[in-house]
């Protein structure tokens, strides 16, 4: 249909060819390895210094320990104190950013390439001589047990916080918050900081990546003199338990009374990042949640206006990260909106995606490939989640035939094998007075009440 | 860093920049309307970003959800945004997809009416009432970016009344509303159309004309109500806000220099050195000598007519009584204007501003949508290429004005939030102080 007048529909001009920046390793002679991709568009360069050092080795009982060890590094080094620090980085017109994942910690900055030189040794000497001062410790722990109790009235991080803990095993890491709780946080002194410190970050479980407007033989040589010098001993890989909690599909009620929406999480132990069917489970759950028109987000929020918007992701991670659908929907239509989903998830699971979908989800995640890595910051990162999870040198070269190769029923054969329905959890913060009743009488499996803190309640 | 700026207009009134660069086979699209909610009527607040929903929902050869689907089929990215004075909406597409880009931004600035219907308002009606309680009544603080512009403008100002409306105004809205709308603002004469990154400049111009010249220039548009406005507040203005959070927070506003003048710079500087990173001064003071701050950064609005608003947003550490927060922040303002900054403060802050901005000059997204804002607010895009210098003629003399004209107990707007406690109702009664009506 066109209104007279107005010109047809383009049709797309040919396609111009596009390659993931070219990057080159090295490892020094402490082990420590140095990856540099050369990328001449703007006066920028991100460096990031990638340690294999995630939440996911934190010490039982002591969790939020990696988190807080990767913070500290930004407040003080033995040469100078955390407010000095921050003014080193800062006359270069950056900030240091440290932060941790579950696999991995790592220190980031980005600054004009002529401030480069002096931007490396600063990251060394953060990483290399820490002073992680009493003080210090004891003032990002009371921020992180701020954060924790800013949580209690923040529906969006509680529902997510509640989730990882219904989905997983007690024994397992995943089932508290990477950050920590207010007991492992509190349990944490100096002496445990130090020793995640010692055990985690040495030159063998670290790489250097280097990003943007610098050539590979001056990048290599700055990284060289920085870090050369560090020494330590070899770090051993982390075991990870990713057991769920339940099999049976249950619903959780945390209470947030007079909550106007209801924040859903529903989901259950996912896949790790190394998988074979990682290339199918991508174009599946794009096709179910992961695009605006996507099945979950056209039903949610288009059809029936449940919702500003609804989601479907997995979490990649070394061990079995999440499988998670998550939205926010008015209080009254709780009910409505999980059965909706219940409803999707089975319709994925029962029969062959359409030639419609199926080409919407390739060709979108075949097309933005250029797109997502437009910064320094955005290419240093897809070389970190390639260093973390081992994914082959030539991983960025052929991703998008990868996509492009998978079939509608290879999605179906991914839904079957990688999508649970009977053990999903259903996470609900919201308020129990108008979303518990019309949950139980939905029938979709045993309910359980919770307060803010995650305490049974009656 | 100065990046190639092209500019020209059509016949009826569409004003268009161009900026090339061929390093990623992708490029941006993005249209500025020169509209936003200060352009809203009275009982229709919300309408503005209403509607801007509604340009989602297809136009005469665009069906329902499909201009989402067409641009993700594409392999792009898209949204659309909406602020005080302006309506923005963008998509990044590979570059062989710029002719689709331009097409349906086209389509639906010039033949959106016939698409409309009552269920589709009513959809979006419903979305837009679950965003905001998504993102205001349902978030700690959340209405916040209500409270702070209703305190800090006159009600008479267009910037006074919220941005993401009321349910009440929102129920209203009508389909009659959104042709009366469409015909008044989304008109090429009343818009900027900016493309940034791999394309060819005679190739892109022949596909504006012929999507964009049709489309008729617009007619008379209602003048806004007065903006201007005293220089400061001429009072300390407090509201306390009872609230569903666990610790006190402090936004503590001032007027200021409106966005693009001279003063600006030397605003947005103090601003840096107050609540910029760890090494700014509140972070410093607060955060990590006294301890009695979780948080703190400073920020400004960026409005270009009437005042900017500079705000400090400081949260309290647990066990830190709101008045108590309220003071520290206050002596840290006042240290600064009785004392001044130093150049090494300036530095700092500029150095910072820089590298953020060659930072998010890479996104040829973000490279339009700049574009957008100076050929919108000051018809020359070309002013992108001048902000780097501009911060960096900034002297610690020029903020030391600017503190002593502006950051005075003459001139702040505090909305204090409060843990509600269950005699919330009878405190609210007893210490929310009145505003200028």
């Amino acid at each position: 249909m066109t209104v007279a007048g107005a010109p047809p529909r383009p049709a797309p001009g040919p396609t111009r060819a596009y390659r993931f920046p070219a990057f080159e390793r090295l490892t020094l002679s402490n082990g420590l390895s140095v990856v540099v991709a050369p990328v001449a568009k703007l006066p920028i360069v991100t460096v990031v210094a990638l340690v294999d050092g995630g939440a996911a080795g934190d010490p039982r009982e002591y969790e939020g320990v990696a988190q807080l060890t990767a913070r500290l590094l930004a407040e003080g080094t033995e040469r100078s104190d955390g407010a000095q620090l921050a003014e080193r980085f800062e006359r270069l017109g950056t900030a240091l950013d440290t932060g941790t994942d579950w696999d991995s910690s790592t220190a980031h900055v980005t600054v004009t390439p002529n401030r480069l030189p002096e931007a490396l040794a600063l990251i060394a000497e953060v990483l290399r001589t820490p002073s992680f001062a009493e003080r210090e410790v004891d003032r990002l722990k009371q921020e992180r047990l701020a954060e924790l109790l800013q949580q209690q009235t923040e529906p969006r991080g509680l529902a997510d916080d509640m989730f990882g803990r219904f989905v997983y095993a007690a024994e397992s890491r995943y089932a508290i918050p990477d950050g920590g709780l207010v007991s492992t946080v509190g349990a944490v002194t100096r002496d445990s900081v130090l020793g995640f410190f010692h055990s985690r970050y040495a030159p063998s479980s670290t790489t250097v990546i280097v990003v943007g407007d610098v050539t590979l033989a001056s990048a290599q040589a700055m990284v060289s003199d920085s870090f050369g010098g560090w020494a330590g001993p070899v770090v051993p890989r982390v075991a990870i338990s990713d057991q769920p909690a339940t099999l049976t599909r249950t619903v959780h009620v945390v209470g947030k009374a007079d909550a106007p929406q209801s924040e859903l999480r529903v989901g259950h132990v996912g896949v790790p990042r190394l998988h074979p069917d990682f290339f199918p489970i991508v174009v599946m759950n794009a096709i179910l949640g992961g695009l605006f028109s996507s099945r979950i987000n056209l039903n949610l929020r288009e059809e029936h206006a449940y919702t500003y918007g609804a989601f479907s992701s997995f979490d990649w991670r070394r061990g079995a990260g999440p499988f998670t659908v998550g939205t926010a929907v008015r209080s009254d239509i709780t009910d409505a909106a999980v059965k909706e989903i219940l409803l999707e998830i089975d319709r994925m699971r029962s029969t062959e995606v359409t030639d419609a979908e199926l080409s919407l989800a390739t060709s979108y995640l075949d097309g933005v490939f250029p797109i997502r890595f437009e910064s320094t910051t955005a290419i240093a990162n897809a070389l970190a989640s390639l260093v973390t999870y081992g994914l082959p040198e030539d991983y960025f070269d052929r991703y998008r035939a990868n996509i492009r190769s998978v079939t509608a029923a290879q999605v179906l054969q991914a839904a079957r094998a990688h999508l649970h329905a009977d053990q999903l959890q259903i996470v609900t913060v919201g308020d129990p007075a108008v979303v518990r009743a019309p949950l139980e009488a939905l029938s979709v499996g045993p309910i359980r009440t919770y307060d803010a803190e995650g305490n049974v309640s009656v | 860093m100065q990046l190639p700026i092209d500019t020209f207009r059509l016949p009826n009134g569409l004003f268009v920049t161009l900026s090339e660069d061929h390093t990623a086979p992708l490029v941006a699209a993005n249209l500025w309307y020169h509209v936003g909610s200060a352009n809203e009527r009275e009982g229709r607040t919300g309408f503005a970003h209403l509607f801007e929903h509604m340009l989602f929902q297809g136009s005469a050869n665009v069906a329902a959800n499909e201009h989402f689907e067409l641009v993700q089929r594409a392999g792009g990215t898209l949204n659309g945004s909406t602020w005080l004075d302006r309506t923005n909406y963008f998509e990044t597409v590979p570059s062989n997809q710029l002719a689709l880009a331009l097409w349906l931004e086209a389509d639906r600035m010039g033949r959106l009416l016939p698409a409309m219907t009552q269920q589709k308002l009513d959809t979006q009606r419903d979305v837009v009432k679950n965003e905001r309680r998504w993102s205001v009544d349902n978030q700690p603080y959340g209405t916040w970016w209500e409270k702070l512009p209703a305190l800090a403008f006159p009600p008479s100002h267009p910037f006074h009344h919220s941005l993401i409306g009321s349910m009440e105004d929102l129920t209203a809205a009508s389909l009659e509303d959104v042709a009366q709308f469409f015909a008044t603002y989304y008109t090429p004469d009343n818009a900027v159309l900016s493309i940034a990154g791999d394309f060819d400049p005679a190739e892109a111009r022949r596909l504006v004309e012929e999507y964009f010249a049709a489309i008729s220039r617009g007619g008379d548009r209602p003048p806004l109500p007065p903006m201007h406005v005293p220089a400061t507040f001429g009072e300390w203005r407090r509201e306390v806000v009872h609230d569903t959070v666990m610790l006190p927070r402090l936004y503590l506003a001032f007027r200021s220099p409106v966005f693009g003048s001279d003063d600006y710079y030397a605003a947005s500087v103090a601003g840096a050195i107050l609540g910029m990173r760890r090494g700014s001064r509140l972070h410093r003071a607060l955060v990590r000598d006294r301890q009695v701050a979780a948080e703190a950064t400073a920020f400004t609005f960026d409005l270009p007519k009437g005042s900017d608003l500079l705000v400090v947003d400081v949260t309290a550490r647990p066990g830190i009584e709101p008045e108590q927060l309220e003071e520290e922040v206050a002596r840290e303002i006042d240290t600064l204007q009785a004392g001044g900054v130093t150049e090494a403060e300036i530095e700092r802050a500029i150095a910072l501003i820089e590298t953020d901005f060659i930072s998010s000059m890479q996104a040829a997204g973000e490279r339009a949508d700049k574009l957008s804002l100076f050929a919108t607010y000051f018809g020359d895009p070309r002013l992108l290429n001048e902000q780097v210098a501009r911060y960096h003629r900034v002297r610690a003399q020029d903020v030391n004005e600017f503190a002593q004209q502006r950051l005075g107990p003459d001139n702040r707007a505090s909305l204090l939030y409060v843990p509600r406690t269950d005699d919330a109702e009878a405190l609210d009664a007893a210490t929310l102080a009145t505003t200028d009506a």
